[in-house]
């Protein structure tokens, strides 16, 4: 019995000693360190070879583009190049580098890096998934699928070393938001060489000994699957107005873990809550939850090929009698905003239409009208969604919706995620869950999908007036008003036939520390880690306000 | 013995072929590929990447091509994280998940081999039911619950121990440990106890008895080594076991091991990761069985004999 009891002192003696540390939180604010939530493991660094959110974070972190955008409007502001000069056209493009943008090496960032750069992200060899993202300029999609041979017919060239010039096809509005996509960063040539072919996809060049980049933080650590530590770069030009002196990644998968870190004070950001926690945190007084709508949309896709969602009454149906508002403020614990069409309102400015609301005397009519009174020799119908409790609770509620209100069976069948995926791709569905996220602030990036035979339309829609819109009318219109006004016509136009059922638009939902400043929400959730500080004395300044 | 020894490795051979041959065919036979994402692939995206990772090629001979790679150790470059090879990730995840299954055998083997061989000392009384029906509740509560549970308790409420982490915070690593642990302590209880009570019955321990050995000499000298055998013989399926399945508390304590992985990568359909960390594990069952039969040989004399040691 004595030694059980010695044993009971050893042991809470060891457990008292782990607790006496302090927090990640309060050790940070005092270094000046980010402890950030980021969702998972990158699966690289290399900007032409990765896809993803945890990525583009990291990504952003460690290099800059000719053009960033402001984390407060959106709208581009100078990066790598402190002006550009539009032509009278708008197709030609004149990026003027500055002359103090360094390499984290100390070497001189050149137009010509850009200029090799955007010859590696477009080369077939390599396989860049977002090769797309710098189809815009002239001959680009034709080097990057094999037409053309020859780079230097592609519009983009060196004048000198500080002076790039990029030709486009047509002017296109919102390519300088795509200067802050990391597909069209610049990377530094003789490290990569260094490890391989330029289109080598498994060279180490992004570890952490041999990286080079040009942003506002270097890679110091990276622990597979435990941490990546950034320190604040020495060479950035801007290095002066950035104030974290480093930012620790966490690859937080697992969600509930991510919150229980939080609450202990090892994270300042969590990339996302649990849905069960929201109104937890929503009831909370001075709470960490920040939520603001985010540039994605949350939808079904229906095969406008198969009966008896061929008929564009039966679609209407359908999305009529769906109550979204019902829908958010239960199943989904009001944790997003109801939607009515593709694009997220207030896309720069952008206010979609609204062609419809919940109705269902009106959808009963129209499924009459079809030829299915009251449900009456309605043949079945079923819809897929990827395995997720959380897309099956909104089958579920849809399911009963259309039984209750229109009398009629939709089963209901999860897939795994790559069958799911097969099966969108294949069209072997009559709805499927669908989801976009926008990769630029910009209605084309919702609206470019419904064009005929475009690769993630998967619904069968085709209108020539539709592409006519899209592809020609809006690149030529002079003033954004003008543009907005030819994508509302359009979309319109699409949402008329309906082929697919918008559910809601995204939120963006995080936890953030008090001390964390300079972080505002914005629709990309756009994270410009430059601007980011941390207040030690976040708690006395909260005292005084409240 | 040693004939014993290569005999059983030389049926591991086989074993291990057919394992790495089901493995291949299945994971392509599986709808959806390493490449398709939520977004539309171009065709000539596609037909890259496919050259890159030699998915052009007939499948036969991608699958002499990968056996060839396999007899030089190299297990291929991962498709989920390009510019990482299956080898570095094996080697990065392996360590930790060794050392997690490691401590978890350890209060397995403690608070199992305890409460076992101390259940059997009075078989049906309260000092027997209380530790079997805590081995009982062991065995059925399953690691997802009991985790949250102990970081609930001892993280959050109490703030006593880490909730998260390995090798970051100190004491980070006691909860996953008795998470992992606690349901193959229960086992062994059980096994221990089992075999005690097996034991105990022989007329060995009556004989010792006899001279007038104190009990605990009794049990300590002379019953533990036998009726600790079916615990030996648990042992190496079990480590392997834990490496292979510590994927849950991996996940709910943000573990940086290889069973997160082995699980992602079947998602993803990360074919050289899943073919690779099958073999690697496979193999290892395979090595722990043989060994953990040695060791029951070692320690039980009939076996022994049997095998033409002394």
């Amino acid at each position: 019995m004595r030694h059980l009891k010695a044993l009971l002192i050893l042991a809470s003696l060891v457990l008292a000693a782990c607790t006496g540390g302090e927090s990640n939180v309060s050790e940070g604010n005092r270094l000046g360190i980010l402890h950030y939530g980021n969702g998972s493991e990158p699966q690289g660094l290399d900007p032409h070879v990765v896809t993803g959110v945890p990525e583009n974070h990291l990504i952003r972190a460690l290099f800059e583009g000719l053009a960033v955008k402001n984390p407060y409007t959106l709208e581009p502001e100078p990066g790598v190049a402190e002006r550009w000069d539009f032509s009278e056209d708008r197709r030609i493009i004149t990026f003027h580098l500055r002359q103090d943008a360094l390499w984290s090496n100390g070497d001189q960032m050149t137009a010509h890096d850009y200029v090799w750069s955007w010859q590696r992200a477009l080369s077939p060899a390599m396989g860049n998934l977002y090769a797309y993202m710098l189809y815009p300029v002239l001959n680009a999609e034709a080097y990057a699928t094999g037409k053309l041979e020859d780079f230097s017919d592609v519009g983009v060239k060196a004048l000198d070393d500080k002076t790039l010039q990029v030709t486009l096809t047509e002017p296109t509005p919102f390519f300088l938001q795509l200067m802050d996509h990391y597909s069209t960063f610049a990377l530094h040539r003789p490290t990569i060489e260094k490890f391989g072919k330029a289109t080598d996809r498994f060279t180490r060049w992004t570890r952490v000994e041999n990286i080079v980049s040009n942003g506002a933080f270097t890679l110091s650590e990276w622990k597979l699957n435990r941490r990546i530590t950034m320190t604040k770069s020495e060479t950035y030009w801007d290095r002066d107005s950035v104030r974290l002196n480093g930012v620790v990644f966490y690859p937080t998968e697992n969600i509930v873990s991510e919150e229980r870190m939080f609450r202990v004070g090892q994270l300042h950001y969590t990339q996302t809550i649990p849905l069960d926690k929201i109104p937890v945190y929503q009831a909370m007084e001075n709470t960490p939850y920040v939520q603001a709508p985010y540039l994605g949309t949350y939808f079904f896709l229906i095969n406008t090929n198969r009966p008896p969602v061929d008929d564009v009454r039966v679609r209407k149906a359908l999305s009529m009698s769906i109550d979204r508002q019902k829908l958010n403020d239960t199943v989904l614990q009001k944790s997003n905003v109801p939607a009515y069409t593709i694009t997220p309102p207030g896309t720069l400015g952008y206010q979609p239409p609204k062609l419809f609301d919940f109705d269902p005397e009106q959808a009963r009519q129209l499924l009459a009208d079809a030829g299915f009174p009251g449900g009456e020799g309605w043949p079945g119908l079923e819809l897929i969604y990827n395995t997720s409790e959380s897309h099956r609770k909104i089958a579920v509620a849809l399911q009963q919706m259309w039984k209750d209100e229109l009398n009629i069976q939709v089963t209901i069948s999860n897939q795994e995620w790559k069958v799911y995926l097969d099966s969108v791709t294949q069209m072997e569905f009559d709805i499927a869950r669908r989801g976009w996220i926008g990769d630029y602030v910009d209605p084309n990036n919702f609206l470019d999908l419904y064009l005929t035979d475009g690769g993630n339309n998967n619904t069968g829609y085709s209108d020539p007036r539709y592409d006519e819109m899209i592809t020609r009318l809006a690149p030529q219109a002079k003033t954004r008003e003008e543009r907005f006004a030819i994508f509302y016509e359009a979309e319109q136009m699409l949402m008329e036939e309906m082929p697919i059922l918008p559910i809601y638009t995204y939120t963006s939902k995080h936890l953030i520390h008090h001390s964390v400043k300079g972080l505002p929400s914005n629709l990309m959730d756009s994270l410009n880690l430059k601007y980011v500080w941390l207040d030690p004395e976040w708690d006395k300044s909260s005292k005084e306000g409240g | 013995m040693w004939r014993f020894i290569g005999s059983r490795l030389l049926q591991a051979v086989p074993v291990i072929l057919a394992v790495i041959t089901v493995t291949f065919f299945l994971v392509r036979l599986a709808p959806g590929g390493p490449f398709d994402s939520e977004k539309a692939v171009m065709p000539e995206v596609k037909a890259a990447l496919e050259a890159q990772y030699r998915l052009d090629l007939p499948i036969l001979q991608q699958y002499t091509a990968y056996l060839g790679d396999l007899a030089q150790g190299e297990l291929g470059p991962s498709f989920k994280y390009p510019g990482r090879s299956v080898n570095e990730l094996i080697a990065a995840g392996l360590p930790v998940t060794a050392e997690l299954g490691f401590y978890a055998l350890l209060v397995a083997v403690i608070i199992g081999g305890i409460a076992g061989v101390f259940a059997s000392l009075k078989p049906n009384t309260v000092q027997d039911y209380l530790p079997m029906s805590a081995a009982m509740i062991g065995i059925c509560m399953p690691s997802f619950l009991l985790g949250p549970l102990l970081v609930l308790v001892f993280g959050i409420y109490l703030d006593w121990l880490p909730v998260s982490g390995w090798g970051d915070i100190p004491g980070d690593k006691i909860l996953p440990a008795i998470t992992l642990g606690s349901g193959y302590a229960a086992y062994i209880a059980r096994l221990s106890r089992a075999g005690m009570l097996e034991v105990m019955s022989q007329d060995y321990i009556r004989t010792a008895r006899a001279k007038g050995l104190p009990e605990r000499q009794v049990v300590v000298r002379h019953a533990l080594r036998g009726g600790l055998i079916p615990v030996v013989a648990f042992l190496g399926p079990a480590f392997a076991g834990l490496l292979a399945g510590s994927f849950v508390v991996e996940t709910i304590f943000q573990i940086p091991g290889l069973g997160r992985f082995y699980v992602q990568a079947a998602f993803n359909r990360d074919y050289t990761m899943i073919l690779g960390t099958t073999v690697f594990l496979s193999t290892l069952i395979v090595l722990f069985n043989l060994l953990s039969d040695i060791l029951a040989a070692w320690m039980n004399p009939r076996l022994r004999a049997q095998f033409g040691g002394r």
